[in-house]
């Protein structure tokens, strides 16, 4: 695999690439005389103007009323026993639209590591961290994510909601989650790049989980609850996964192979 | 009750203003406002952008009308921002796509249904199932990139299936145009429809050209660029409709009473009353700038503006789904082709676009790759089964 980081005289952004020019921009630090200076202000104005918009923001959105309670009959399922049942919905369908989008995540770091490893013009090279990823486990992690869905999906419309609904939670980390996405469908960035993008997702991933399990329990639902530690568990497990093809990777490229080993 | 467009005298041009804090409000909920409010968003802030840019242009070729172009151009500049920054930024530039297409399919169908002229509503069934197979593509995308529904966008009103294969879309430029109306037989609502079809496909076109570079995904990079090439195709199809034997203070004038026209249509079926304020004071606008340019009108052109328009506007028309409209389109018309100007059989087509989009689909067709095998289901193709309803 190609290393993320090489050094070359080509990078011409920072000051000490263009000294020159430089030189006569750092004038303009201190005032030019004769040319209008910066206006004055103590900068809480742009704080100020934001919080009018907060004061004033309508929500995102709501959470959709549950159709019916045909759902909960049918399928047997526990009353809810928290106050706010809304709030477990939300978050139910926040890493329903997390997992789905981590699903498709994982389909392009799948693309990202046969780029590199079995067609792609930069091959690995011997002793690369990388070569100790795992296309069988990162498959397996992303069968994992998408089987977190549907389980998210069934548990939604146990308790009447809908899971084709987006709620203001689900919106979120669409949005959240965009620069990830960014990040790993970019051919330009390595393997090692993109790691780091789902290390996020990961570590975000089982806070999630650990919330969802906690919430489940105070809801009363425990084979919810039981169900949800068991994905945190995978979720743990990828984490340690992508967490230890991360660090590898990067400890290898800087030369700190004996950390990478241990 | 239609609009007296004669009659109604709007606010006057030098009394309307903005602030910058009413220019940019707060945007409309993405997920509990309905579709057709964002599709008026969306349609509307294209006819704003065709104001404008008309504007410019005839200020081009017409020294005398400079001033009174970019005193009403100035407004229709704040009333374009106003209109589109009502779209929250919780819409990925995709989703914003999804959209994008939910209006060309559904004004469009709208006009295609009601347009009396039937070559021209030809046209616009035509163009209508090339839009409507960019939504199944563009959702494709969606679903396989950001792992999202496009239906939370189209909220059930518009199919998502293939339409025209967007691979088979690509023309030669000369298969492309069509004949015009007559400016001087064709009912005024023709008139409007050609112009409205123009603006929203436009900014479309602009849209795409804007964002595509924003993806990092080659896959979503191609498709944008293929899919702007088709916009391109239709703002050239539907800019030929409009009769080139019109003045430039006609066609203003249209412009004019088309953004009146369009705005109408919101008012009465905006759902949203805070929205609804928001055409309420655009269509006064529209109605002043209308007066102004109907003044310049008389005095120039010294002719009687109801040669251009009637007394009384048609009807709006209907923001609502045409489901059934579109897929009997799609049942009958899928395989039609262009041959120059005239809308033909799938064996008659002209072998000048079939070379070109050889020559364009050599090397593998993105709209074909992102929706290979793509059958769109309730909440992803990744749904294990049909929610029951």
């Amino acid at each position: 695999m190609e290393p993320s980081t090489q050094v070359s005289m080509k990078n011409r952004t920072g000051l000490q690439m263009s000294p020159v020019q430089s030189k006569e921009m750092l004038e303009t630090v201190e005032g030019i005389e004769g040319l209008p200076n910066p206006p004055e202000g103590t900068g809480t104005a742009m704080a100020e103007m934001r919080l009018e918009y907060i004061n004033e923001a309508d929500p995102l959105g709501t959470v959709p009323a549950p159709a019916s309670a045909k759902g909960m009959v049918k399928t047997g399922a526990k009353m809810l026993t928290g106050n706010r049942p809304q709030v477990f919905m939300d978050k139910l369908a926040e890493r329903c639209a997390f997992e789905r989008g981590g699903t498709r995540l994982y389909d392009g770091l799948l693309t990202k590591f046969r780029a590199r490893h079995d067609g792609g013009t930069a091959k690995p090279r011997k002793g690369n961290a990388t070569e100790a990823i795992s296309q069988t486990r990162l498959v397996e992690i992303r069968d994992q994510e998408m089987q977190h869905f549907q389980l998210l999906a069934d548990c939604i419309e146990q308790m009447g909601g809908d899971p084709t609904a987006q709620t203001p939670s689900a919106d979120t980390v669409g949005v959240q989650t965009m620069g990830l996405i960014q990040t790993i469908s970019d051919p330009r960035t390595t393997l090692t790049q993109s790691l780091h993008a789902a290390l996020a997702a990961e570590l975000i991933d089982v806070a999630g989980w650990e919330l969802l399990a906690e919430l489940a329990d105070g809801m009363g639902q425990k084979e919810m609850a039981k169900r949800f530690r068991e994905a945190l568990q995978h979720e743990n497990e990828h984490l340690r996964s992508i967490r230890s093809w991360y660090e590898s990777s990067v400890l290898q490229e800087s030369g700190s192979a004996a950390r990478a080993k241990a | 009750m239609t609009l007296a467009i004669f009659e109604e005298k709007g606010t006057p041009l030098e009394n309307q203003g903005f602030t910058w804090r009413e220019l940019v409000q707060k945007p409309i909920s993405k997920l509990d406002d309905d579709a057709f409010t964002r599709v008026r968003v969306i349609l509307m802030n294209g006819i704003e952008n065709e104001a404008l840019r008309f504007g410019h242009l005839i200020s081009r070729f017409n020294g005398s009308l400079r001033v009174p172009l970019a005193q009403v151009r100035r407004v229709e500049q704040h009333q374009a921002t106003m209109v589109n920054w009502l779209l929250g930024a919780d819409h990925s530039p995709l989703e914003t796509t999804i959209a994008y297409e939910q209006v060309a399919i559904e004004v469009t169908a709208a006009v295609a249904r009601r347009e009396p002229d039937e070559y021209l509503a030809q046209i616009y069934r035509f163009g209508l199932l090339e839009d409507f197979d960019h939504m199944h593509r563009y959702s494709a995308l969606l679903d396989r990139l950001e792992g999202k529904d496009a239906n939370n966008i189209l909220q059930s009103y518009t199919d998502i299936l293939p339409g025209r294969p967007t691979m088979v879309e690509h023309r030669a430029p000369e298969d492309d145009l069509r004949r015009p109306f007559d400016r001087a037989t064709a009912d005024p609502l023709s008139k409007l429809h050609a112009l409205t079809i123009t603006s929203a496909e436009y900014q479309t076109h602009d849209y795409y050209m804007n964002i595509g570079p924003l993806f990092a995904d080659p896959l979503a990079r191609q498709l944008y660029a293929e899919i702007a090439s088709i916009e391109e195709q239709h703002v050239t199809q539907y800019e030929s409709l409009l009769d080139p034997s019109q003045t430039a203070l006609e066609q203003w004038l249209l412009h004019e009473a088309n953004e009146a026209y369009c705005y109408y249509g919101c008012v009465q079926q905006e759902s949203n009353p805070r929205i609804r304020a928001i055409w309420e004071r655009m269509l006064d606008y529209e109605l002043g700038h209308f007066q102004t340019v109907l003044g310049l009108f008389k005095d120039i052109e010294r002719r009687d503006p109801q040669e251009v328009l009637s007394e009384r506007l048609p009807d709006p028309f209907p923001f609502e789904s045409n489901r059934e409209f579109v897929r009997n389109v799609l049942a009958n018309e899928v395989d039609l082709r262009a041959d120059g100007t005239e809308i033909v059989p799938l064996d008659k087509e002209s072998p000048a676009s079939i070379a070109y989009r050889r020559r364009m689909n050599a090397e593998g067709s993105p709209s074909e790759i992102v929706a290979a095998d793509y059958h769109w289901r309730p909440g992803t193709e990744l749904s294990k089964k049909v929610v029951n309803l």
